[in-house]
């Protein structure tokens, strides 16, 4: 028989109280926007503003485009740095980790510095300044953005390409006849599968409601959006943020169920 | 390996291959926050100065740091405590088995639960009109603001913080802990060790490295957070990042070089948080290693 260890059910509870009894409030909570009865009126009102449903297609598609600019930018070095240039290794794993000591905050701090003028360099304009129009405002988001997700993505695809012989995949395919691009599209990628996949969530569930960035760059995102609901609003918050805890969980739901338990990037972490 | 059978003159140019990668670091982290570092050594007439420097010394400067630190440090230490007592009861403590996974998934979840919509769930749940605010009301006669309690204080923004934290050394501490080799405890059992003298004695001290390593990263994690405290406080907490924040949008200090001063202490601080992190990390890599 085993024994009933009354220390660690106490903790267990108090632990399990703490992540239980925020959700339960802010789910009552939501669900009271008609007087007296429980209704899901407050989720129809949030999801049905229009610009509720602007934001959201403007922040997922964000998402997108940094996912796509993190693995065209992480993929081909982390593959380079492990065939050819192994002894770079810690300084590009140190350059992935930099945006921990960075916070978002002074990032967006020094874009705005450097990239809302235009760049002079020795008297010649080089290009001009990035905050003007909403494209490149928008490029500069996803560059933000691309630097938030560096340490998830690149630990990811870094941690993919240990688990697998790169160099014998790669020499096997050069003996057939693939060229470079060949290599990483045919043989590499459908390998590195399961750890792009999981980078991506990651970063998905990062930049979806993100504030500080997209903020200060003036971005019509979802987590401004959200923060200015707020300030006006008492039911819809609530209701969104079940929403948002929902997305939140079938993101690392995806996670949990393409690496099966193997999983160690966790946000904050690395 | 492939580079050795590259011919001389194409491996001079295999760097290449970290052209752009680097590129992208320089565009985006480094020139950035370059830029803000030089100016917080620069006069408005381009003389080096540490005038700016000096200025974090003004109030309400210091202020900002101390309380940053503050909230930081208390959520760090208490969301270490809490996650490894947690992670304890997971691993060691003869819970039903079906517990674990589910937990971990939800604390993976939550530990990603930041920002603007968990101000909201607090809100809900501690606020004036929150939900657990009126259960102590109704079950047990407590006003909690009456009492002191306020969600928009130093004490509930730890409270909010600590959702974020504690999750995240909970899934730090589980694997730690059970690294432990087994091998330790039999032998601490031989020996005629209890239970409690063998986690004071062998356990705690060889975990104790990756702890405190992990309260430091749980440290840096708070103190960068900017989108959490300006969703539930809306700026009233004068946090080190709410600071900077409101010198971006302009309406304080009148002096952007203090604000770029502001910023380079944020980043030194955690510079060497994070030093300290990956020092403990090696140190306690010694003891686990190959151990899973």
């Amino acid at each position: 028989m085993r024994r009933i260890n009354w220390f660690a059910w106490l903790w267990f509870t108090l632990g399990a109280l703490y992540f239980v009894l925020p959700l339960w409030g802010t789910l009552i909570f939501s669900l009271q926007k008609r007087r007296g009865v429980l209704s899901l009126d407050a989720y129809s009102a949030a999801l049905g503003d229009p610009r509720f449903v602007e934001t959201f297609v403007f922040s997922n598609f964000m998402a997108i485009c940094t996912i796509l600019a993190s693995l065209l930018l992480i993929v081909p070095t982390a593959y380079w740095v492990h065939m050819h240039l192994p002894r770079w290794r810690p300084v590009v794993e140190f350059v992935s980790l930099l945006p921990f000591v960075i916070p978002a905050i002074v990032l967006v701090f020094g874009f705005i510095k450097l990239y809302s003028k235009p760049i002079v360099l020795l008297g010649i304009p080089l290009f001009p300044s990035l905050t003007t129009s909403n494209l490149s405002t928008n490029l500069l988001l996803i560059a933000g953005y691309t630097v938030l997700s560096l340490p998830y993505m690149y630990r990811a695809v870094d941690n993919g390409l240990r688990a697998m012989d790169v160099a014998t995949l790669t020499e096997a395919a050069q003996s057939l006849g693939a060229g470079w691009w060949t290599i990483l599209w045919r043989v590499i990628l459908p390998n590195l599968r399961t750890a792009l996949l999981s980078g991506a969530l990651l970063t998905f569930a990062i930049v979806v409601g993100e504030l500080t960035i997209a903020t200060f760059l003036a971005r019509p995102a979802f987590g401004p959006y959200l923060a200015l609901l707020g300030n006006h609003r008492a039911y819809e918050p609530a209701a969104l943020a079940i929403v948002s805890f929902l997305l939140t969980w079938v993101a690392m739901g995806l996670i949990d169920r393409v690496t099966r338990g193997t999983r160690d990037v966790v946000a904050g972490s690395h | 390996m492939a580079a050795t059978h590259t011919p001389p003159a194409r491996r001079r140019l295999t760097w290449l291959g970290l052209a752009p990668f680097f590129l992208f670091a320089l565009l985006f982290i480094f020139l950035p926050s370059a830029s803000l570092f030089v100016d917080s050594f620069r006069s408005p007439e381009g003389h080096f100065t540490l005038e700016h420097l000096g200025g974090l010394l003004q109030p309400p400067i210091p202020g900002s740091y101390a309380l940053s630190i503050g909230v930081s440090a208390f959520t760090a230490v208490v969301g270490g405590l809490l996650g490894s007592l947690m992670a304890y009861a997971l691993t060691a403590g003869n819970l039903p088995r079906w517990l674990r996974p589910l937990t971990l998934t939800f604390a993976g979840v939550a530990s990603n639960f930041a920002g603007v919509p968990l101000a909201f769930a607090f809100i809900s749940t501690l606020g004036r009109t929150g939900f657990v605010t009126a259960l102590f009301q109704d079950l047990l006669g407590i006003d909690l603001y009456d009492a002191g309690f306020n969600l928009y204080s130093f004490l509930g923004l730890s409270v909010t913080y600590l959702y974020f934290q504690f999750p995240l050394m909970l899934l730090v501490m589980v694997p730690a802990i059970e690294g432990l080799k087994r091998s330790w405890r039999e032998a601490a059992e031989s020996l005629g060790a209890t239970p409690t003298q063998y986690w004071m004695r062998v356990g705690i001290p060889i975990l104790l490295p990756s702890l405190l390593g992990t309260v430091l990263l749980l440290f840096g994690n708070a103190f960068g957070a900017y989108a959490t405290a300006y969703a539930l406080t809306g700026g009233r907490l004068n946090l080190i990042t709410i600071q900077i924040g409101a010198q971006i949008r302009g309406d304080v200090l009148r002096n952007p070089n203090l604000g770029y001063a502001m910023a380079l202490g944020m980043v030194a601080i955690m510079a060497v948080t994070l030093l300290g992190y990956s020092w403990l990390q090696r140190i306690s890599e010694r003891w686990l290693k190959d151990t899973r």
